[in-house]
């Protein structure tokens, strides 16, 4: 038996077509493994991995966004969604419209607004 | 037309390891939903990558949770790894899974022992965590370290396994092989424990995998999505298949997770049989480059490490997604429409861990 | 019958020594690999600092000048980085854990009297070694210069 898997696949998208590709993940039956966000050289760059467990892939979508966009929630395709969106735009300001289950920055306890993100940003 | 109130669960409470907080909107003793908190543990772990160089962060990160430590340490090191294009001896990918399956018995050892306080049996939880002593002190005797291990570094590992120390590992699981039978002869043979486990918290199959469980909790349910499959490190040389079961309910998880405890010994001993002769480290210079996302097995599901660097000697991203924060969402599934009593077991069926939950 | 099922047991344990330790006065033993605390050969640190840009608890302090090696007990890990990483292989990890006190406290280590002498005076010799040296260069030079402006000048006759 030899690792499968070797790397990532990986895929661009801009904003607009994000639904689609999710919807697309969809009608594949993959499951949401994580959201993930960064905030690199001014731009917050999302990273949504879908996982394959009959080849044992991860497939990633990539988004690039600036602070003020606005991203659709994908919680009417994937319920489990919502905590990872919660998490994103508790720490790192992320602006996600319409989040089924939205906790209002209250999913985490503490202090300070967007800690994620550098001082000279908050 | 009954009364709705709110009962807040937590943060303290007798039966969670570590704290959580749930809003629980009841009706008449039947919970009708389930609100999430935490934060209670959060020490900002992902901020502090980019004040440490990323050689020093790997003692940091297995300090991340005191349960599943030895897999978080082995998880980043093998994301840098791989950004970075190295490859480990042989010697040190066995040794690795030895440590990971070791650590992975100490875990559902522990998990049990919650279990059996959580529906007041504490007599099996002085049992069941008097096993687990044994595999610790395994533990001290090959690292150093009865809970936190700091034995890996990028590039393979700082410590070896000697012949006298296999030999100990290997009596040791003897008795305690013997040991888990008799525990298992209890829980699932036990009236009482039955009658508290048994059809409760019944997740079916489409639930599970459209909420996205893993672990354990998802394989009760049917899903058999297992990371060690993939072949890192040293499972492809080994032989083993996933563990499922089909009822979904707690019964179900209890008795997957006791399989898995004879599973690893079993594991532990092929390892021990073919490990090769070699060097436990390659030395490795620079600074990594790239992006990877890399999964592994913990013991409670499958974990996600993202790393992102751009050649510097500290990384810009580091992301840990955790098994707990994936199964959270099935937590509060199955709390609707469950009894007030049963809250306390249907937290524990998903083994929460929410020191690595919240870094 | 059900509840004689355990009479041996029960005989046994009456009968058995206590199977914990009587721990204060027996001392407990540890692996000869547990991870405690850090002990260091104070005479042959060479006062470099990789120890402390090692450490991830930033509980180290070093001072070249006064032969000074400090730390802070309490907020060491033993996590071991410092003892892979010295170049002289003068810290060790011992097993045995810190006990507890009333107040967080530095400890420090210094060097000994005769081993600061050792270096001052090594110091000082490889100083007035290198003076010598760069005496001698420049004399050197000099006497070339001389030499190339006495050939130009006789090229120019």
């Amino acid at each position: 038996m030899e690792v499968k898997c070797p790397g990532n696949f990986q895929k661009e998208v801009t904003a607009d077509y994000l639904l689609e590709n999710i919807q697309e993940m969809k009608n594949k039956k993959l499951r949401l493994c994580a959201i993930s966000a960064a905030w690199v050289q001014g731009k917050y760059e999302l990273s949504y991995s879908f996982a394959d467990d009959d080849t044992l892939e991860l497939k990633t979508l990539r988004i690039v966004i600036d602070r003020e966009t606005e991203i659709p929630s994908i919680t009417d395709f994937y319920p489990c969604a919502s905590f990872y969106e919660n998490e994103m735009a508790e720490m790192f300001g992320v602006k996600v419209r319409f989040i089924n289950g939205d906790l209002h920055n209250k999913l985490y306890r503490i202090n300070v607004e967007t800690p994620m993100l550098p001082k000279e940003e908050r | 037309m009954a009364k709705k109130s709110v009962i807040p669960f937590g943060p303290q409470h007798p039966v969670l390891p570590e704290p959580i907080h749930l809003d629980l909107v009841i009706e008449d003793e039947t919970v009708v939903e389930a609100i999430p908190n935490i934060g209670f543990v959060h020490r900002g772990l992902e901020g502090l990558v980019e004040l440490r160089d990323f050689n020093r962060m790997t003692y940091i990160i297995e300090r991340t949770c005191g349960i599943c430590s030895f897999g978080h340490g082995m998880g980043y090191v093998e994301t840098i790894e791989k950004i970075m294009n190295v490859e480990i001896p042989d010697r040190a990918k066995f040794l690795r899974t030895i440590w990971a399956e070791l650590g992975r018995m100490h875990s559902h050892l522990l998990w049990l022992g919650l279990l059996a306080d959580s529906f007041g049996f504490e007599s099996l939880f002085y049992q069941c965590w008097r096993v687990r002593e044994k595999i610790l002190d395994l533990h001290e005797l090959t690292t150093g370290g009865r809970v936190i291990f700091s034995v890996n570094k990028v590039g393979g590992v700082i410590k070896d396994i000697t012949p006298e120390m296999q030999k100990a590992i290997l009596d040791t699981l003897t008795e305690v092989e013997k040991e888990i039978r008799d525990l298992q002869r209890t829980f699932m043979g036990d009236y009482s424990v039955q009658s508290r486990l048994k059809g409760v918290g019944v997740l079916t199959k489409d639930q599970a995998s459209m909420l996205g469980c893993i672990g354990p909790f998802g394989r009760a349910s049917g899903l058999p999505s297992d990371m060690r499959v993939r072949g890192y490190e040293a499972y492809g040389m080994l032989d083993f298949e996933p563990i499922t079961s089909t009822e979904g309910d707690s019964f179900a998880r209890c008795d997957c997770r006791i399989r898995e405890l004879y599973q690893s010994i079993n594991l532990i001993r092929q390892a021990i049989a073919k490990m090769p002769a070699g060097d436990l480290f390659v030395p490795v210079k620079g600074n990594p480059d790239g992006e990877y996302f890399n999964r592994i097995e913990q013991p409670r599901g499958e974990a996600l490490y993202y790393v992102k660097a751009e050649g510097n000697q500290n990384l810009t991203r580091f992301r840990l997604r955790t098994p707990t924060f994936a199964n959270i969402a099935g937590l509060c599934e199955t709390l609707k429409g469950a009894d007030l009593a049963d809250v306390p077991i249907l937290i524990l069926t998903i083994d929460p861990c929410i020191s690595c939950t919240e870094r | 019958m059900g509840i004689l099922k355990f009479f041996p047991d029960v005989l046994k344990n009456l009968v058995s020594k206590p199977v914990t330790k009587n721990y204060p006065a027996e001392p407990a033993v540890y692996p000869e690999r547990s991870r405690g605390h850090i002990t260091i050969d104070i005479d042959d640190c060479i006062s470099c600092g990789m120890c402390v840009r090692s450490c991830p608890s930033s509980t180290l302090r070093v001072n070249k000048a006064e032969g000074l090696w400090a730390i802070n007990r309490f907020d060491c890990i033993a996590c071991g980085y410092c003892v892979e990483k010295c170049p002289k292989k003068c810290l060790h990890m011992e097993p045995g854990y810190q006990e507890p006190m009333p107040n967080k406290s530095e400890e420090v280590f210094r060097k000994s009297p005769e081993v600061m002498k050792a270096e001052a005076e090594k110091r000082a010799a490889q100083l007035k070694k290198a003076a010598e040296a760069k005496k001698a260069l420049e004399a050197k030079k000099a006497a070339e210069a001389a030499k190339t402006a006495q050939t130009a000048e006789k090229a120019a006759e």
